[in-house]
């Protein structure tokens, strides 16, 4: 018999299903993974499981875990189960853990609440043990660190210390990775497959992204709109594939545009030594700040034409050298060249320049004044210009057109728009002006995999139909890899290697890039030509 | 933590320093002559000159400051023009009386609003959550000495439990404790409907937080989740509320001895003001803003003690 | 609109807020009785006799016509108060959230806390100590409290909203930080300072009462509520209604304003809104 097993779950919220006849079993020692992108369901079904659904929710169905029926069971067994027999992991490291408790603390206190007997200084040993299986290790974690001098990936391994350290029976892992860097999210996986073999509990893991499971899970489910639409054993998923869904959803996780070679020798863009320090917060009222260098000594070229990928993880400085190639701050060293002119002169950023360059952030959310209207959002780059344009409307409909949008648009307000509509927006407010250069910043992190495809396809089209130059920023490196010609890799404000986009990631030469490539996830080799 | 404190530390000394600086120069705004204005229209030019000798008024502005300042490190705020006596000796008096009824006014307050405030927000939109919500949106509304005078009316007047004003003196703890009482209950009744709702929310936004979520997997029970995660988190701003009630107590105290006729800081300073008597007012206010900075350098130290972030940098 | 009038408590707040400004632009045309007289003949009349709905104070004037007119002044100083915490505030909190950790905002900041440190009796203490007593001290010590209180708000959602795309769209468009201000930080912290302003509305009202409750507000002739309610307490014994009417007027007010703050905080606040449905 299985250890968990799920029969015709059925959940809605306000009449609206979510979640419609799921069933899965997790067996002992088994890694399920769950598939879906952003409202499919799969975190609801882990919520089923632990009965930690917001109020008011009530499953129906079947769940059945080391022979209980937990839809049956009381709240007060269930907090007898929770933690002791199935723990969870969740998405936000950096706020899963309480701030005014040291780490100690709340790993000795899953041991404390379901082994009322064990003694304060027991379970602080059996904490440490736990701590130094998910490899922190007491020289440099000792117990009585606070989780903010702690970074993401150190703090998502005591939450999994904490999930482990009665060693549970079923492991439920939602999006445990998602925030986390490529590198860290390798060492992450790693570590909980390590576990799963070692104790031999199940493990159900959920995410968004198919690589990350794709060669770590034993069986995989694919759910969308609240039903799983496909499963099977992970070796062989993948070629059996029948429903549309699911091979939308490879398809797209393994999408690579269609892009023209490009064409020109000329240098659009030139970074010469730059160097930019950030002054530290103020410790004193009157002293002079301490500063930090996020950029050190980073030199390279965009020609016309071209797409350049930047890639490196949180931290690297690939924000902040951003900011200063749009002309936002003034570097301390080197020079930024457009078209052979500063885009920095005098103190002041230089207006002329800068409307041959435009950006695109990640967030679709966040990228626009929520009480503005779209003609409006979109012409605010018009106001680099000297004067108003005179055929505005004109201008309006021709942005929205092309980038797959109707004019009758323009009067409609952000929040009308979805996810990818919206980043729609913020490629027609970059291309008004006519710039030559648009960067990217995480211009697709944000989005699902089907979506981020029709965007890679768009900017794809728009670079040759109006002979756009990309500067594509991202910390993923598949994105980098389909989209880009070159691509540079920063480490610690450095640029540590810089090459065709095909041999860097084919035959990279730092051993950073090394790590950074073998740590990405990646779907089975053989689907590459799929 | 010894850094936070003496980064807190300086920062006390120097709000300290300016708030003396700003309460001075106020009192030498005074239109004219500070000695002809404290004696009235028909003073004799004699007594103005002795004033002006006494108040120091013959030295540059910035000695007078130092001198000022100094006496005040030492406890001597000088002496008052209408009572002739070491104004140090008739503030302290009277802060037997403000003070307590302070102290006893934050107690009962946060004696109330914590439970309150905690069981609005694990039964929220319960009957007891309205209940607590509606009382504290009328506690919020009531002014402190209206309240005072509908005690007055009910206690005093019709039930006769208590005396309608008055002070015995602290011969008698419990005969002062009571006389302090309905003052205190007057004070203590629309901060604690204050200091309720704003238990009430950052106890609910803590409870959604991911932590909270992730000790609700570890096993905990709701109750446990509260006790140990959410309500030391919800400290924080709770903690800020307390600080800034404590300058509103302090004024509140000085209004409501109005109504029961008591003889602290209130009744002497607005004699004073009612006498002229400039240095008087200025030492009063001075204390009173002491205090205010005290209770918030006071605060800040708890803050490091509730939120271990705050104690290594900054 | 209609999302503002079927949430009750901004209904009901609306309601009273409006009984009470409507009763205080009558009084400029129109009072029951004269409130400047002295009527012994009808003095402590209990409320509901004939003529006189509320009842008379020991002078004999009319306690509805008085708080009419009341009215005008705590509307008008608490009105006046918050404009200053605005007018004054909602730059300086602008400015600070704009140059983050500079001196300027450090200063400000600072400012702002030592101005937390003399709560608005203290402020018009020391005022009426040197200027004597008026209506003109009240409004400026409340409304002197005010200004930290828009400025701490103002920085703290500006902040906010500084680190938003949208705000980093418009300087890539070449805007500067006092035009990025004013086009995209302000309009969206608006709906905050409305809640906010209608709170410290209600809070002036409270303070206005207690300051001419002891003598440092508004002085005769010029009829208030705080000193209505000062001079019923020596006769509280035996003409309780001239203490009770006052009071409720107060208490009203300060409720209506504040159910019209939570109100409007429910309704700005799509998060609170959608959990309610």
């Amino acid at each position: 018999m299985s250890l968990l097993s799920i029969s015709n779950l059925n959940l809605s919220i306000r009449k609206k299903p979510i979640l419609r006849d799921v069933s899965l079993t997790v067996d002992a020692g088994q890694i399920v993974g769950i598939i879906g992108e952003s409202g499919s369901g799969k975190s609801m079904t882990a919520y089923c499981v632990t009965q930690l659904l917001p109020e008011g929710l009530e499953p129906s169905g079947n769940i059945r875990f080391n022979g209980k029926d937990i839809l049956q069971t009381s709240e007060a067994d269930m907090c007898a189960i929770r933690g002791a027999e199935v723990s969870m992991v969740f998405q936000e490291p950096m706020t899963a853990l309480n701030p005014v408790h040291t780490i100690g603390q709340q790993v000795a206190e899953t041991i404390l609440i379901h082994e009322p007997e064990t003694s304060k200084s027991e379970a602080l040993e059996r904490a440490r043990d736990a701590l130094n299986r998910v490899e922190l290790p007491e020289s440099r974690f000792p117990l009585s660190r606070y989780p903010h001098e702690m970074s993401g990936g150190q703090r998502q391994r005591v939450v999994i210390a904490m999930a482990i350290a009665l060693r549970p029976k079923l492991l439920i892992a939602d999006e445990p990775t998602t925030a986390l860097d490529v590198t860290t999210q390798a060492e992450i996986l790693t570590l909980l497959t390590r576990l799963v073999r070692e104790d031999g509990m199940g493990l159900m893991i959920i995410t968004h992204d198919l690589a990350v499971v794709a060669d770590m899970a034993d069986h995989i489910h694919i759910m969308q709109k609240g039903q799983i639409v496909e499963h099977g054993p992970a070796d062989r998923l993948f070629q059996t594939m029948q429903h549309p869904y699911s091979k939308a959803l490879l398809a797209a996780s393994s999408h690579v545009p269609d892009r023209e070679q490009p064409q020109g020798e000329t240098p659009l863009l030139e970074v010469r030594n730059v160097l930019r320090d950030y002054p530290l917060p103020r410790t004193k009222l009157f002293a002079k700040p301490e500063s930090f260098r996020a950029v050190n000594d980073v030199s390279f070229t965009i020609r016309k034409g071209e797409s350049l990928g930047l890639v490196g993880e949180s931290g690297c400085g690939k924000s902040t050298l951003t900011r200063a190639i749009l002309g936002l701050e003034e570097i301390q060293g080197g020079e930024i060249l457009l078209s052979g002119e500063p885009v920095f002169t005098g103190k002041k950023p230089n207006r002329a320049v800068r409307r041959k360059m435009q950006v695109v952030f990640q967030d679709p959310y966040g990228s626009f004044n929520p009480r503005h209207r779209v003609d409006r959002l979109i012409t605010e780059p018009f106001h680099l210009l000297d004067s108003a344009p005179s055929d505005r409307a004109d201008r309006i409909a021709e942005a929205l057109r092309s980038v797959g949008l109707t004019p009758d648009d323009a009067f409609k307000y952000p929040h009308e728009f979805s996810g990818g509509q919206r980043q729609r927006i913020a490629i027609a407010r970059a291309l008004i002006i006519k710039p030559e250069l648009i960067i990217l910043d995480e211009a697709v992190s944000a989005l699902d995999v089907s979506i981020r495809a029709q965007i890679l396809d768009l900017l794809a089209e728009l670079s040759e139909t109006h002979g756009l130059t990309y500067l594509f920023i991202s910390h993923d490196l598949s994105v980098v890899r389909s989209i880009t010609d070159r691509v540079l890799v920063m480490q610690h404000g450095k640029i540590v290697e810089q090459g065709e986009t095909q041999s860097v990631f084919d035959n990279p030469t730092d051993i950073y890039t090394q790590t950074l490539i073998a740590a990405a996830p990646r779907l089975p080799e053989d689907l590459r030509n799929f | 933590m010894l850094r936070y404190t003496l980064s807190r530390l300086q920062s006390l000394i120097l709000s300290l320093i300016v708030a003396s600086i700003v309460i001075f120069a106020t009192v030498e705004i005074v239109p004219g002559d500070p000695a002809s204005f404290m004696l009235g229209m028909n003073a004799q030019p004699d007594t103005i000159a002795a004033l002006r000798e006494q108040l120091g008024l013959d030295v540059p502005l910035w000695q007078r400051y130092l001198h000022w300042a100094t006496g005040l490190l030492g406890g001597d705020f000088g002496t008052s023009y209408t009572y002739r006596t070491p104004i140090a000796e008739m503030i302290a008096e009277r802060l037997w009386i403000s003070l307590p009824l302070a102290i006893y006014a934050l107690t009962l307050s946060t004696l109330i609003a914590f439970p309150a405030g905690i069981l609005a927000a694990t039964r929220r939109g319960s009957a007891a959550d309205v209940s607590v919500m509606g009382f504290t949106q009328l506690g919020v509304a009531i002014p402190n000495f209206w309240f005072a005078m509908l005690m007055v009316l009910v206690f005093a007047i019709y039930l006769r439990w208590f005396s309608a004003g008055g002070f015995p003196g602290w011969e008698n703890p419990l005969l002062a404790m009571k006389a302090l009482t309905l003052p205190a209950v007057a004070l203590a009744l629309p901060q604690a409907s204050i200091l309720a709702r704003v238990m009430r929310s950052a106890l609910l936004d803590t409870l959604s937080e991911d932590y909270v979520r992730t000790a609700r997997a570890k096993g905990l029970t709701r109750r446990q989740t509260l006790w140990r995660h959410a309500l030391r988190n919800a400290l924080i701003p709770v903690l800020t509320i307390i600080g800034l009630q404590f300058s509103f107590l302090m004024a509140g105290a000085i209004i409501i001895e109005n109504v029961f006729f008591l003889p602290g800081l209130g009744r002497l300073v607005f004699q004073a003001i009612s006498q002229r008597d400039l240095i008087v007012v200025e030492s009063v206010v001075m204390l009173l803003v002491f205090a205010v900075i005290i209770v918030n350098f006071a605060v800040d130290i708890a803050y490091a003690i509730v939120d271990p972030r705050l104690r290594g940098n900054r | 609109m209609r999302a503002l009038l079927t949430n009750r408590n901004f209904a009901i707040g609306l309601l009273l807020t409006c009984v009470f400004v409507a009763g205080a632009l009558i009084s400029f045309l129109w009072t029951p009785h004269d409130t400047s007289g002295v009527d012994i003949a009808n003095k402590l009349k209990k409320p509901l006799s004939e003529g006189y709905l509320l009842g008379t104070d020991h002078f004999g004037r009319d306690i509805l016509s008085m708080i009419m007119v009341g009215a005008r002044t705590s509307i008008a100083v608490a009105f006046v108060a918050v404009g200053i915490g605005i007018v004054i505030g909602v730059p300086l909190g602008l400015a600070a959230a704009a140059s983050k950790g500079s001196l300027m905002d450090e200063i400000i900041m600072r400012s702002n806390d030592l101005v937390f440190a003399f709560p608005s009796l203290v402020i018009a203490i020391l005022i009426t100590a040197i200027f004597g007593p008026s209506a003109v001290n009240a409004i400026i010590a409340i409304g002197i409290f005010n200004i930290p209180v828009f400025a701490r708000l103002t920085r703290g959602a500006a902040l906010s909203l500084w680190q938003r795309d949208y705000v980093l769209s418009a300087q890539v468009a070449g805007k500067g930080p006092a035009r990025i201000s004013f086009e995209h930080i302000l309009p969206n912290v608006t709906n905050l300072l409305i809640v906010q302003g209608t709170i410290q509305f209600s809070l002036g009202i409270l303070a206005e009462a207690g300051l001419s409750y002891v003598g440092l507000g508004a002085q005769p002739p010029i009829p208030s509520w705080g000193r209505m309610l000062a001079e019923s307490q020596t006769m509280i014994s035996f003409a309780p209604h001239m203490a009770l009417l006052p009071g409720l007027a107060i208490v009203f007010t300060v409720l209506g304003l504040n159910l019209m703050g939570d109100g409007l905080r429910d309704i700005f606040d799509p998060r609170i809104r959608r959990e309610k449905r």
